[in-house]
């Protein structure tokens, strides 16, 4: 048993509990369906605009991105514009295969020691691809959820809901992403749990946004499937939300208050959060530089102004002094 | 260092905040000015008359895709074609000759909530606007 991760499983459950029992006993809708995700939207705007600017505000001394490989020098020797950006344009690359396709996890490796003694690194995937399966449905089920928060519903969120449930399987169709989403999420859970050295370095607070969005999906997915809820109810209240006129629809079961609760925890906890790296891996000093450190003085920021008292000064105050004494001095 | 920090970078980091804050608040400006009535689906005279639907009405809002469903393979794959409702009455298990019986207008009825939910099933591809299955 692993205090760790029983006590963000220990608080999603109560979380559960606390908006299901609210809702079904407590008819607390009002809190759960408007009150709370406005509370939300609000805390997750300021919160990351605050940590943005928190960032912002924080000098850089020295220029310090991770090379990857060689920096460009003298013509003969290759370098690497990708991995090693000289110019601003190889840093805007490198950002956008950072960002949409994570290779800095795709050069994760691993490292085992077999006899002799002798040392072995091998390629590890699985973080990557969970990562990018991860975080790529994720997405995938944001957008496709516009359909309860636009009206008329733009053309794209249908196309891609089309695409998301090519197999036609069951009505309501099952979705990839969801599932895909699920899967993920619960290998990155399993990987925390399983490899000694990652267990090592978890805390209750990389587990807790890993159970927390595994409940989204899995509460998500219960109203579709399982426990279906009235959709045309749930589209109202979502619709109420964006355009300002809240209502709380009659007949929606306590499972679809505990799905908004949950998002709107997410997004009140996501700038207090490890989840900041969505707006963190822009602000990162190790990525978003160029490493022209060879080629282009930067000079740091908090530098002080030096006082100085050069020659010329000096002997502009001492010159009588000077003169007398018989010392030679540039101007007279 | 000094007193008053500035922002470093501060066109970039407010133009990339903009663009963030722009695409989450999607929802709330792609819907200004823009009224989103609630879809009131319109009974026929026939649907009035039965009072109710095979089953109660909040029921068949949640689950008459999965009935649908669950009829489909009932009858292609068991030739069972005999629905049984909660309240013990029988119904032929078939959308053209028991649903769109009643349910006869399907734009003003199946198609108010689908489109507000932008739901676009594929059930129509067949049973609608075809000539009626033989009994």
């Amino acid at each position: 048993m692993n205090v760790k991760y029983m006590f963000s499983l220990v608080a999603v459950i109560l979380l559960f509990l606390l908006a299901y029992i609210g809702v079904e006993a407590a008819g607390l809708q009002v809190l759960f369906g408007i009150v709370i995700p406005y509370a939300a939207i609000i805390i997750f705007i300021i919160g990351v605009v605050n940590r943005v600017i928190g960032w912002a505000r924080s000098p850089v001394p020295f220029r310090i991105p991770s090379t990857c490989g060689q920096q460009r020098s003298l013509p003969w020797i290759k370098s690497s514009e990708l991995d090693n950006p000289f110019t601003t344009p190889g840093v805007v690359a490198r950002m956008f295969l950072e960002v949409l396709f994570f290779r800095s996890l795709f050069r994760n490796t691993k490292t085992t020691i077999a006899e002799g003694p002798k040392i072995y690194f091998s390629i590890e995937m699985w973080l990557w691809l969970a990562a990018l399966a991860f975080h790529w449905s994720f997405l995938t089920v944001i957008v496709r959820h516009l359909r309860l928060f636009t009206e008329p519903v733009p053309f794209w969120i249908a196309l891609l809901e089309k695409a998301d449930g090519f197999f036609q399987v069951g009505v309501p169709g099952i979705f990839l992403s969801g599932l895909v989403l699920l899967a993920a999420v619960f290998y990155l859970f399993l990987r925390r749990v399983i490899i000694p050295q990652v267990n090592y370095v978890s805390l209750s607070q990389d587990f807790f946004p890993l159970f927390l969005i595994f409940g989204i999906a899995f509460t998500g997915i219960l109203m579709r499937h399982f426990a279906k809820i009235d959709v045309t109810g749930a589209k109202q209240l979502a619709m109420g939300l964006v355009t300002f006129h809240p209502t709380i629809p009659q007949g929606i079961g306590g499972i679809f208050y505990v799905h908004v609760f949950f998002v709107s925890v997410l997004l009140a906890y996501f700038p207090f959060s490890k989840l900041m790296h969505m707006g963190g891996i822009f602000m990162s000093p190790t990525r978003n530089l160029t490493c022209n450190t060879r080629a282009v003085r930067h000079i740091n920021p908090w530098n002080y102004p030096v006082e100085t008292h050069t020659y010329d000064e000096y002997e502009e105050e001492f010159r009588e002094k000077m003169i007398e004494a018989g010392l030679p001095v540039e101007k007279e | 260092m000094p007193e008053e920090k500035k922002i470093y970078n501060k066109g970039f980091v407010v133009a990339g905040l903009i663009i963030f804050i722009t695409i989450f608040m999607f929802p709330f400006w792609y819907n200004l000015g823009k009224a989103a009535p609630v879809p009131e689906p319109v009974l026929t005279e026939k649907a009035k008359a039965a009072k109710e639907c095979i089953e109660p009405k909040s029921y068949m809002k949640a689950e008459h895709m999965q009935i649908l469903d669950d009829w489909r393979s009932s009858v292609v794959r068991d030739e069972n074609r005999v629905y049984v409702s909660s309240k013990e009455k029988e119904f032929d298990m078939s959308l053209s000759n028991t649903c769109l019986d009643c349910h006869s207008n399907k734009a003003d009825f199946c198609d108010k909530c689908h489109n507000y939910a932008s739901v676009n099933p594929y059930c129509w591809d067949c049973h609608i606007d075809k000539p009626k299955e033989n009994k």
